[in-house]
């Protein structure tokens, strides 16, 4: 007696298929259970392959095409510019908007779930501030920033208020609603257990709406460092925006392209940080989305 | 007074028995166990244009346990909500343990809802131990205290799992002791097996008939299940929609003792079935 035989659907016609089969269900389960660097591999390999033949395609079209250098670089150009600037321009450049975009996407991530929690709990707050809240988000944040070099000059003051303000909003919004979207029922169920408005707040709102609160995050992780090179180009003196405006008239376009790279990989970083913490901070918001 | 008696007898009974019945059973507060420990009198509800209540009389002793039988839509959990203080009736008095005003009433009582409403960030114990976290009780000491019923109701294997790795029946198991942990005297049940599938439903009735029998408590019940009201209440109160208005009243306390399918297929379980089924038509 096979384990076919104890398949569900009954009987076994065609034993070739049946073998097939549970070949198919047992990949089906090791791949269920795939651990670390193989589940990262099907997860990613995809998108990784597709990214280094576009390099490819990309070095292939600029020789073959015979475009000169200062309008688009080969990605080869690119890579030389990336490990011969490092030293001296761009690993500086890099730590001063990192230190930007941390320090910004962190103030924006407290204030706004500092901002959430508050307007959730305070009703008429709430009603009086979310509007003007959202009618914030039509001043272009970009414009702000030459005004606000002129207010608070080159340093880092600048560039953190334009990440928080372009941050901040996401993480509010998405707050918010976690916050307010909790089922009747669960408030109902806690009032009958002697809860208090805090004690649902901290034992259910607040958990339940962790998992909005991440995906406000990520998106704001995406826009920190836009934030960051819009400061920076309005008026600075060091970052990744300040060494592509300095790269633009020179010409210096593979160093450009370089920064871009750069700012790419602390986006995806940040990003990925954000993902890493929800999963140890807020496990269960992935089983919830299953059921 | 003989239980298998005329259906007469059975059909509203006219008088409560002085000494027999789970009432007699509680020795405290003999003062109190002659007054009904929950006293709903001509209570009416609408909802915009729908009625769900109509001058609804419902009174239960001290440790009695009744269920509240009707169709879908019939109000029964409007008047489970109001008897627990969450709604308010538009006409009538509700009296709960001598407390009428909502808050009050809210105080007074345990809910259990229909859906398990697990949080799926606390495991099973400390589920079932938030009604003591509530109350400001440290977790771990929250925690040693709801350990013993675990152990009891058979869940002690199950303490650190998350409820999503619980099935249906073991989550609405450690939803039972939760409402047993916000030691309430007065337990109200809103359809606690509705959204079970119907093996494990009658698996749970077996269980709950087990647990109640063990735990001295008021009991309200609220179900469309014609044999879970007469397993699991002394009493049931048939209720009939459009608008909900009680119809009937049966004594539904057992002579019948064993399985839960010995029970049902007992002369006098089919009998009283019928008298219910009859009510409900």
């Amino acid at each position: 007696m096979s384990a076919t035989d104890l398949h569900p659907l009954g009987a076994a016609p065609d034993s070739g298929q049946d073998d097939a089969e549970q070949l198919a269900f047992d990949n089906f389960q090791a791949g269920r259970r795939k651990s670390g660097p193989r589940r990262l591999a099907s997860n990613y390999g995809a998108a990784a392959g597709l990214f280094a033949l576009s390099i490819v395609a990309w070095q292939v079209f600029v020789t073959v095409g015979g475009l000169p250098e200062y309008l688009l670089p080969v990605p080869s150009e690119v890579a030389s510019s990336l490990v011969d600037d490092w030293g001296n321009i761009l690993g500086p450049a890099t730590l001063a908007t990192l230190r930007e975009v941390l320090l910004g996407f962190l103030i924006a991530t407290t204030l706004g779930i500092g901002i959430a929690c508050v307007l959730h709990l305070f009703g008429p707050l709430r009603r009086a501030v979310y509007p003007l809240l959202i009618a914030s988000q039509t001043i272009p944040v970009i414009v702000l920033a030459p005004i606000l070099v002129v207010l608070f000059g080159f340093g880092i003051l600048p560039k953190l208020i334009i990440v928080t303000l372009i941050c901040f909003f996401p993480i509010v919004v998405n707050g918010l609603d976690g916050l307010s979207s909790v089922d009747d029922d669960y408030i109902r169920m806690m009032r009958t257990l002697d809860a208090g408005r805090w004690a649902i707040f901290r034992r259910v709102e607040f958990p339940a709406a962790l998992p909005l609160i991440f995906s406000g995050m990520r998106v704001a992780a995406t826009f920190a460092s836009i934030g960051a090179v819009f400061g920076e180009w309005a008026g600075s003196n060091a970052g990744l925006g300040y060494v592509m405006l300095e790269a633009e008239p020179n010409l210096l376009t593979a160093r450009m392209f370089s920064a871009i790279i750069i700012l790419t990989v602390i986006s995806t970083l940040l990003f990925g940080i954000v993902s890493l913490s929800q999963r140890l901070i807020a496990p269960w918001s992935r089983q919830e989305k299953a059921r | 007074m003989s239980l298998t008696g005329p259906d007469e007898q059975r059909v509203r009974r006219p008088a409560r028995p002085a000494t027999t019945g789970p009432s007699a059973l509680a020795p405290s507060g003999a003062a109190d166990s002659e007054a009904p420990q929950i006293s709903v009198r001509g209570v009416s509800k609408r909802f915009g244009a729908v009625v769900a209540l109509r001058g609804v009389d419902v009174s239960i002793d001290r440790h009695e346990k009744v269920a509240i039988l009707g169709p879908s839509g019939c109000g029964k959990s409007t008047l489970l909500q109001i008897v627990a203080g969450l709604l308010d009736a538009d006409v009538g008095t509700v009296s709960v343990a001598g407390a009428t005003a909502a808050k009050d009433r809210l105080a007074c009582c345990a809910l259990m809802p229909q859906r398990d409403l697990l949080l799926p960030w606390r495991s099973a114990l400390d589920n079932a131990s938030i009604a003591l976290e509530n109350r400001g009780v440290k977790r771990r000491d929250a925690r040693e205290r709801t350990r013993p019923l675990f152990q009891r109701f058979g869940l002690a294997k199950f303490e650190q799992l998350r409820p999503p790795q619980l099935s249906g029946g073991m989550r609405q198991r450690v939803s039972f002791v939760r409402t047993l942990m916000a030691e309430k005297d007065i337990l109200l049940l809103d359809e606690p097996f509705g959204a079970l599938d119907s093996i494990t439903r009658a698996e749970m009735q077996e269980w709950l008939r087990g647990a109640m029998r063990d735990v001295p408590k008021t009991v309200l019940l609220v179900t469309h299940d014609v044999e879970e009201a007469l397993l699991l209440a002394d009493r049931v109160v048939v209720l009939c929609a459009h608008p909900g208005r009680v119809v009937r009243e049966l004594d539904s306390r057992l002579e019948e003792v064993g399985s839960r399918r010995e029970i049902v297929t007992s002369p006098e379980f089919v009998k009283l079935r019928e008298l219910a089924l009859e009510a409900l038509e």
